[in-house]
């Protein structure tokens, strides 16, 4: 660190505050020479700075989804145990009917658990020590050939996933049960495709670290892209269950 | 105070392409981005103004024919209502003071080049514009806006047949809100990842300025509950069109036609319930920033550290805490179990107590200061008034007993338009007057026009507001566009609204004192210098091209200084470190 005192102009004649002669100097930061981050300008301030960035926003936007859901499944467990009086027969009428889910529900499960683990082993691949340090010595890209392919599994089994999901609604749809059929159905309907199209957005975000490996973006651009998509695809895995828990067991 | 003789070679500054240009182009700098939003937040409030101005001309003259648009019928009155709560309350109090300030200052007041998301913050802008022009949209359509109220409370909302501006109109008013939550959610999380990550060296959490620590605490309030109203107009959306009744109840009977709903166990309560859980929050999103820009103002200008910093920081998060257990006071009279209500209404009250911290520490802070009385402090001070009085009926209404006298009368529209209408627009004020030489190119906005202005709309806001709480109190229902004639009790109180109507008219002129002076000030107004109120925040520092910004004080230190060689009574967060505060200067 320099030791020039850290004052800022501001624009007055008084400026810099008369300490007489040159002041007592600035004590050295105690650092590592050239390692002192903090005195670099922003966004270089190591290595991680723009990641953990990205993570926070990533995060802070989940945090935001699931209030979302958390709305949406605290008002399907009240509706669940509330009916209405009848106004001709003074009856108190519960009229939600359990919804029996679609088998396939499981086997999408399963799929999704599967892709949040293909997706982690693409998470650390593009931060595994050995790669990166090659890819320091311009030793070609090898985090791109060693996360690619985990990569192109993950959207692979997502897609499964969605298609799966349209499945379970045509299998409903063939019972005669529909968006408005019964409460349980809307929620049945609401949930899930509020989670599709959440996790539609996952996949987007899956082609667009996809696509910055394949075009062989730097390599700090390559480990944010498939980082925060990863953090986002786990998050929707764990949306996921918790919406399948409560439809399956609490109906 | 300031140096504002004009020298050619402070005219030059990086926002000087023409202001037009400016704020119509794609820019992801955030001043520029918080002047866009500053301008929406304009046109939303001079249109949210005129609709005010034609619902009180028709209710002491209903015959009166406005041009354009006619004789006001009833339902045109209630659709200029909604249009007028929603444009406020959305598009200026949640806008204006958050991401139009917001944008304009957090970066330079934490140190920073930028926002920690550039180009989000963008999009959260022009997300924001779409919303808008879909709101307005929805006063042109067939069957005009949507008439149930900002709050929009199922089932009238939900059924098409029901009012006229229930088909397109509310269609539209749904999809700009939910527009509108994504464009506020992506704003905040752009506001906190900025506070929490790009704070320059030095900066730590209890040396932010209380402007930012105001946009912080709102931030997670955005975060926290616009994702509920996003869950709310969803479903409801979902009731009007896919034939689902989440809202719904039993035999519906609208305008003498039974609704046949497929299921028919929906509650209108769960909206009120998702809707209350966003919308307490939300008069914090638009009340606290305006209590950050007043305990900054008045420090500044009361040349004293603010009292009990640490108080005022905690204080405004119990706030936010708070704001979230208490949304069932807003609905004392739609059915509740008297356990709840007991626990809502205590709540409610206990918010009480943090915010007479805040009122006791901005007094506090004004006590014993060297006071310059400029425009800016003058509308802080005024938003203190208006705090109090309109914060004083909260707890009256808090009371279910005394609530389920005075739901739904005049005393309520006086309570929420003095405390979050006047109260915020206040703080708006302030900080326009106070920042305007951040905003275009370090000019000032005239004083004595500023004086004008204040006292005029000072002495209209209470003239206009304070007569509604007798109305009330008598009984007066809102949202009625005539009661002439028909209810016998209030009749001699109705003199009062024309009294209302002329003091309203008098504050809306006043704004025409602010319009003039603002766009004058533009081109005209005298040059501020670098530091025109001798002010201690990073926004006002110029630092030497390459210098990098380190923060060595705390946000408000002012006092005499003279004794360690400088001339100044304040000390800039960026100065030398051996700057110390005088020793006389205790600290409370």
């Amino acid at each position: 660190m320099s030791k020039s005192s850290s004052t800022i102009s501001h624009g007055t004649k008084e400026a810099e505050p008369k300490l007489g002669g040159r002041g007592p100097s600035v004590p050295p930061i105690v650092g590592w020479g050239g390692d002192d981050w903090d005195n670099r300008p922003q966004g270089r301030r190591g290595p991680r700075e723009r990641l953990h960035r990205y993570r926070l926003g990533i995060g802070l936007a989940l945090v935001s989804i699931f209030i979302i859901f958390i709305a949406l499944t605290s008002a399907y467990i009240v509706r669940m145990g509330t009916g209405h009086v009848d106004t001709i027969t003074g009856d108190y009428i519960v009229d939600w009917k359990p919804l029996t889910l679609p088998g396939i529900l499981w086997v999408n499960t399963i799929l999704l658990i599967v892709s949040s683990v293909s997706m982690e082993f693409a998470r650390r691949q593009v931060f595994r020590e050995p790669l990166v340090t090659e890819e320091w010595l311009g030793m070609g890209t090898p985090t791109r050939t060693a996360s690619l392919p985990w990569l192109g599994t993950t959207l692979v089994l997502g897609s499964a996933f969605l298609i799966g999901q349209v499945f379970a609604w045509r299998e409903l749809y063939s019972r005669g049960v529909f968006l408005a059929t019964n409460p349980s159905s809307s929620f049945f309907f609401m949930l899930t495709g509020a989670h599709a199209i959440h996790l539609t957005g996952g996949m987007v975000a899956l082609m667009w670290a996809a696509t910055v490996g394949i075009m062989a973006r730097p390599l700090e651009t390559r480990q944010i892209a498939t980082d925060v998509s990863a953090w986002y695809w786990h998050a929707m895995g764990a949306l996921w269950v918790y919406i399948f828990i409560l439809l399956r067991f609490v109906r | 105070m300031s140096q504002p003789k004009s020298s050619p070679a402070q005219v030059a500054h990086p926002s000087s392409p023409g202001i037009l240009r400016q704020i119509l182009s794609f820019s992801t700098d955030h001043k520029t981005i918080g002047l866009q939003y500053f301008f929406l937040s304009l046109i939303a409030v001079l249109l949210g103004m005129a609709l005010s101005l034609i619902m009180r001309l028709h209710i002491i003259w209903p015959q009166l024919r406005i041009p354009l648009l006619g004789e006001i019928k009833p339902e045109t009155y209630l659709a200029f209502m909604t249009m007028h709560g929603t444009l406020m309350v959305f598009f200026v109090l949640s806008t204006a003071p958050q991401s139009g300030f917001g944008n304009l200052l957090l970066p330079s007041q934490i140190g920073a080049k930028q926002m920690a998301f550039p180009v989000l913050n963008m999009l959260s802008l022009w997300t924001t514009v779409v919303s808008f022009v879909v709101m307005l949209a929805a006063l042109f359509v067939t069957g005009g806006a949507p008439i149930s109220g900002w709050t929009q409370y199922p089932p009238l909302s939900a059924i098409e047949a029901a009012a006229p501006g229930n088909g397109l109109g509310m269609d539209l008013w749904i999809v700009s809100i939910a527009v509108f939550c994504f464009a506020s959610l992506m704003g905040a999380i752009n506001f906190l990842a900025t506070t929490l990550r790009l704070r320059a060296k030095g900066m730590s959490l209890m040396r932010m300025p209380l402007t930012v620590w105001s946009w912080f605490v709102t931030s997670m309030l955005i975060l926290l509950s616009f994702s509920v109203l996003l869950a709310a107009v969803l479903l409801l959306f979902s009731d009007r069109h896919w034939g689902t009744s989440f809202y719904l109840p039993a035999g519906l009977v609208v305008n003498g036609i039974a609704i046949a709903t497929k299921n028919a166990g929906g509650s209108p309560l769960l909206w009120q319930h998702l809707f209350w859980f966003f919308g307490h929050p939300e008069v914090y999103i638009a009340i606290l920033p305006g209590m950050g820009v007043t305990s900054h103002l008045i420090s500044t200008f009361s040349r004293k550290r603010v009292f009990a910093y640490r108080a005022m920081v905690y204080s405004m998060l119990s706030i936010g805490v708070l704001g979230f257990l208490v949304w069932g006071h807003h609905m004392f009279v739609a059915g509740m179990n008297p356990n709840y209500v007991m626990a809502f209404s205590t709540l409610t009250l206990v918010i009480a107590v943090p915010s007479g911290v805040k009122t006791i520490n901005w007094l506090g802070t004004l006590w014993g200061g060297r006071i310059r009385f400029t425009t800016p402090l003058l509308f802080s001070v005024g938003f203190i008034s208006l705090f109090i009085t309109g914060g004083l009926t909260g707890p009256i209404l808090a009371q279910p007993e005394v609530d389920r006298y005075l739901h739904d009368t005049y005393f309520v529209v006086a309570h929420f338009h003095m405390i979050m209408g006047m109260a915020g627009v206040f703080a708006l004020f302030a900080a326009t007057y106070f920042w305007f030489p951040k905003m275009f190119a370090d000019r000032l906005m005239n004083e004595s026009f500023g004086r004008i202005h204040f006292w005029m709309t000072f002495i209209g806001a209470y003239a206009t507001f304070l007569p509604m709480h007798f109305l009330g109190m008598a009984g007066h229902p809102r949202r009625y566009s005539q009661i002439q004639g028909s209810a016998e009790y209030i009749q001699k109180l109705l003199p009062l609204q024309t009294f209302i109507t002329v003091w309203a008219i008098v504050l809306i002129t006043a704004q025409l004192v602010f319009l003039f002076n603002f766009f004058r000030s533009m081109r005209l107004g005298k040059f501020s210098g670098a530091n025109p109120w001798d002010s201690t925040t990073l926004e006002w520092a110029v630092p030497k091209p390459g210098q990098k910004i380190v923060v060595n004080h705390g946000p408000y230190e002012f006092g005499d200084f003279q004794s360690s060689g400088s001339q100044r009574d304040f000390v800039m967060q960026s100065d030398s470190p051996f700057l110390t505060s005088n020793p006389s200067d205790t600290r409370p």
